[in-house]
């Protein structure tokens, strides 16, 4: 790019010159710089490699039943994944859905209704969220959360809704409702960063045609800015998303351990990133510890497939928004 | 105005009103988060947590000094590690870039950014821990800066982007060498922002507790080196939290405060310096 | 040049951090959290008398104590549950289980408004850990405590989710008690828990049985009693009702002191005394029998020496009972044995 596209013109070819190039500063630099960015390459390819190296017997063993199978007991050395994929998806599934109407709703009027100001320094604020540790999210999360689900939120729901599957049960006050709740503050701030910036990223002729036909300012907003820059607002959802899956710390405090499968959210359960920062230090037998960083495998898929998906409608947004500019 | 107008206009008001509801929510959630570490930890910050050793379980008493020392040891060595890593390749990634090798870089470096701290933490384990036999300050700092690196690599890269080709093309008709020009003259230019990003992830990578979960364990004592377990505070935060003693929680709550406080320090710095202004204009 | 500075401050920084390194012998350990209150005592008085080494100590639970130890990540384990021949094949070097100190463990619970000592029976106790027993009111707990008035809520049961030795002492008891324990879930450091939630370590589960009402849980008897805890007393095999204290633990080893084998691997759970406490047991720390490491193995052996004297003043006040006298002679042999 930049500086070097200015210069190739001038480089001499072949494989001897590449010698007599190296003495020149310039393909030092050059050379330094290639190399550390390859680090990064190798860096990336080699997580992959020991993720798939070391769960090598746990993938042998269980094969593909391993996502399917509900069983995780040390003493038979019997490992399946699902209740921990299980757990994964409804904590985040959970979180997304108070993140997103709270997050989409915030940026909406961060980006359509409040003067500059306003936004720029509430931005700020929300933005500031984002950077606190996932430890401490879990402390307040065990003094707050924790017994605001058991003492008041359990309750209620259980009074009101108790009859349905998904209220049924005792109220531990830890568990899977309790964790959505805290990974949903917690991708709360890149929701709403993400999803104002597409929306700003919508031009006003869009906006004043609406209103130019008649509409409200909520109409003109609802039916015509929000679906131009839904592409955007989709890929915050994702990228919450994927954030969400590998989150360890605030979760592991307010899950119960629990590895089975629970239709109640008020029940306690497990996620994969939980586990492993439970039980890694400590698997005694290959298979054991074999069998988390399988888990450990699965995760880092679901995330990396996650992560590119959200990148992918992000690009496509801003694409959109600064070629119709 | 007609009734069905009548309601389209409430309609507007209370949705519109609602999002503001939302964004309050939003902000005063970070006011609520600092405030309750504030509440619960000021009185146990004083000079006994910054500088006693941890007593047992139980015992009313000592504080976290080792674990803030551990702390910075970690976090010193993620960032010698990491920043100059991460730096040399964003370097590379605006300079040189263009071609596939780049863009495979690129690529790379996001896929790194998105992989969860815990799977980096098994990754630090089975590549300094076992090797070496050893818990260490130093496992958890290679963690750490496997997560830096990234981080550093793509905010640099973004900020020699905007650096304007004007910038580059008047040194290099000064007469300047291509690393010359880029060394002396863009990577000033986009100075700013590079530091920030710098100091913005630092800050991220300071308050993680997953990766050193089982690469720096855990110490008792003062750390005696980088080959020996470390005590750091997101580890002692977690431990104690979960415990039953009163005493501990007290200090769990000190220590979170202690630790949101020098990361939201760094990250208003941070942006404070960048809206400052880019060195040059547009 | 204000960079330059800064890297050189940087440097300086960290060549000082390394120059705090004392040319001290540093030893690492991990394991139970059961003996944890006291180990983290020991640990912090023994270099009062021995100051040339340092050792520390991770209570990171029984199951991590052995696996570290069988990596190699640590000089020495700890563990409630002694090494399986199977666990022990494993290790390169062989370990050697040297008893500490004797614990009970107690069932603790946080009932509001039940201020008095409540009894359990093995049979109630099993059927409240199986899930048979879901309530507080349920007409087996008014059997056993007919002057307790229950709420009428759920239990809720706390129980380990990383491999504990103290789960494994717990469910021994419950197997030799329980028939249908024994073959439902079994005895081992992490079994399939029919109902309840998991916590980390001793400390874990006591703070989510404070934090939490109508809770019980199983817990080293000083976990309870540190934090003010209610714990009941348990049936014993002669048919006494009896909170773990010093006596009533010291009597469960007492038919174990005499006859212990040379491994010292013991289990003590449900033994016949009458005033012997039913869920007791000896916990150990266990040593390479070879060390490379000239320097460990002298502090290490100081050590143990130390803690089979002077150390063992300190179990009363911390809740654990003193090894017997004839165990301490033995390992005191036993002792010569490391090279």
């Amino acid at each position: 790019m930049a500086t070097s596209a200015t210069l190739r013109a001038h480089s001499p070819p072949g494989a001897r010159s590449f010698f007599k190039r190296l003495t020149s500063g310039d393909e030092i630099a050059r050379l330094v710089t290639t190399l550390f960015a390859s680090l990064i390459l190798l860096l990336t390819l080699g997580i992959v490699w020991e993720l798939w190296i070391h769960s090598a017997l746990a993938r042998q063993k269980f094969g593909f039943s391993f996502l399917t199978s509900t069983l995780w007991n040390p003493v038979t050395d019997q490992f399946g994944a699902l209740p921990f994929i299980y757990g994964t998806v409804i904590t985040s599934v959970l979180a997304l859905l108070i993140a997103v109407p709270l997050g989409v709703g915030a940026a909406i009027f961060l980006a359509e209704l409040a003067p500059p100001r306003i936004s720029s320094s509430f931005t700020f604020f929300i933005e500031l969220l984002a950077a606190v540790p996932s430890v401490i999210y879990g402390l307040l999360a065990i003094f707050t959360l924790v017994p605001l689900m058991r003492d008041s939120i359990g309750p209620f729901l259980k009074a009101r809704l108790g009859l349905l599957p998904i209220f049924s049960g005792p109220i531990f006050g830890v568990g899977y409702l309790t964790a959505g709740m805290i990974l949903a503050i917690m991708t709360l701030p890149f929701i709403i960063s993400i999803s104002r910036d597409s929306l700003l990223e919508v031009p006003t002729e869009q906006r004043e045609a609406a209103l130019a036909l008649g509409a409200t300012r909520w109409e003109s907003t609802w039916h015509v800015v929000v679906p131009y820059a839904r592409l955007g607002i989709f890929g915050s959802i994702f990228l919450g998303l994927a954030r969400a899956l590998g989150e360890t710390m605030a979760v592991t405090m307010v899950i119960g351990n629990d590895p089975s499968i629970h239709a109640s959210l008020l029940a306690p359960g497990y996620t994969i990133a939980a586990i492993i920062a439970n039980e890694f230090a400590e698997a005694t037998g290959d298979l054991y510890l074999q069998s988390l960083v399988a888990l450990a495998l699965v995760l880092f898929v679901l995330t990396i497939v996650i992560n590119a998906l959200a990148r992918l409608l992000i690009i496509a947004t801003t694409r959109r928004g600064s070629s119709q500019a | 105005m007609t009734l069905r107008n009548r309601w389209r206009k409430i309609l507007s008001y209370l949705m519109l009103g609602l999002t503001g509801v939302c964004a309050v929510v939003a902000v005063v959630m970070l006011f609520l988060i600092l405030g309750y570490l504030v509440f619960n930890g000021w009185r146990s910050v004083d000079w006994d947590f910054v500088t006693k050793l941890p007593k047992p379980p139980g015992e009313v008493g000592g504080g976290m000094g080792n674990a803030i020392v551990g702390s910075l040891q970690i976090v010193l060595l993620a960032a010698l590690i990491g920043l100059p890593v991460g730096f040399l390749a964003g370097v590379y990634l605006a300079e040189y870039g263009g071609h596939t090798f780049a863009f495979l870089v690129r690529y790379m470096a996001d896929l790194l950014n998105g992989i969860p701290s815990i799977v980096i933490g098994i990754f630090a384990w089975t590549v300094v821990v076992v090797p070496l036999h050893h818990f260490s300050a130093l496992a958890g700092g290679m963690a750490l800066a496997v997560m830096l690196i990234p981080i550093t690599a793509r905010s640099t890269e973004q900020f020699l982007v905007s650096v304007p080709q004007t910038l580059r093309e008047g040194a290099l008709a000064l007469g300047a060498s291509q690393w010359k020009a880029i060394a002396t003259v863009v990577v000033p230019a986009a100075y700013r922002g590079i530091a920030t990003g710098m100091i913005l992830g630092v800050a991220r990578i300071a308050g993680e507790t997953a990766p050193l979960l089982f690469t720096s364990l855990n110490n008792q004592f003062w750390s005696a080196g980088f080959s020996q377990p470390t005590a750091s505070l997101p580890v002692m935060i977690f431990t104690y939290a979960t415990s039953p003693y009163q005493d501990w929680h007290r200090q769990a709550w000190a220590a979170g405060m202690v630790l949101l406080t020098l990361v939201l320090i760094a990250n208003v710095a941070a942006r404070l310096i960048l809206s400052r202004g880019i060195s040059v204009q547009r | 040049m204000k960079k330059t500075s800064l890297w050189l401050g940087a440097f300086s920084v960290l060549a000082l951090l390394l120059a705090v390194a004392e040319a001290k012998v540093l030893i690492n350990g991990a394991g139970a959290t059961f003996p944890e209150v006291i180990y983290t005592k020991w640990f912090q008085e023994f270099p009062k008398k021995y100051p040339d080494s340092q050792i520390n100590y991770q209570a990171l639970g029984s199951g991590a104590g052995i696996r570290q130890l069988t990596e190699g990540t640590v000089d020495f384990g700890a563990s409630d549950m002694p090494m399986t021949d199977a666990q022990i094949s494993k290790m390169k070097v062989r370990p050697l289980h040297f008893p500490t100190v004797l614990g009970g463990i107690v069932p603790t619970y946080n009932i509001p408004g039940v201020t008095q000592d409540l009894k359990f029976t093995p049979a109630v106790l099993a059927g409240i850990f199986l899930g048979k027993i879901k309530k507080w009111s349920d007409p087996e707990l008014k059997k056993a405590n007919p002057e307790v008035k229950f709420p009428d809520t759920d239990i809720l049961v706390v129980h380990r989710s990383d491999g504990s030795g103290t789960t494994f002492v717990f469910t021994d008891y419950l197997s030799k008690v329980s028939p249908e324990w024994k073959s439902a879930v079994g005895s081992n450091t992490s079994v399939k828990w029919p109902v309840g939630i998991g916590a980390e370590h001793n400390e874990g589960v006591a703070g989510l049985v404070k934090q939490s009402p109508n809770s019980i849980g199983y817990v080293e008897l000083i976990y309870a009693t540190q934090n003010k805890m209610g714990y009941g007393a348990i049936q014993n095999a002669a048919g006494t009702f009896l909170r773990a204290d010093l006596n009533s633990v010291t009597e469960a080893a007492a038919v174990a002191a005499k006859s212990m084998p040379d491994d010292f691997r013991v289990s003590i759970t449900n033994p016949p005394g009458k005033n012997a406490y039913p869920i007791a047991t000896f916990t150990w720390l266990l040593m390479p029998s070879k060390f490379a490491d000239g320097e460990k193995k002298k502090a290490l052996t100081e050590f143990l020496r130390w803690m089979l004297t002077d150390g063992q003043k300190y179990a009363a006040d911390l809740g654990y009972a003193p090894l017997p006298k004839e165990v301490v002679a033995k390992e005191q042999k036993a002792i010569a044995l490391i090279q």
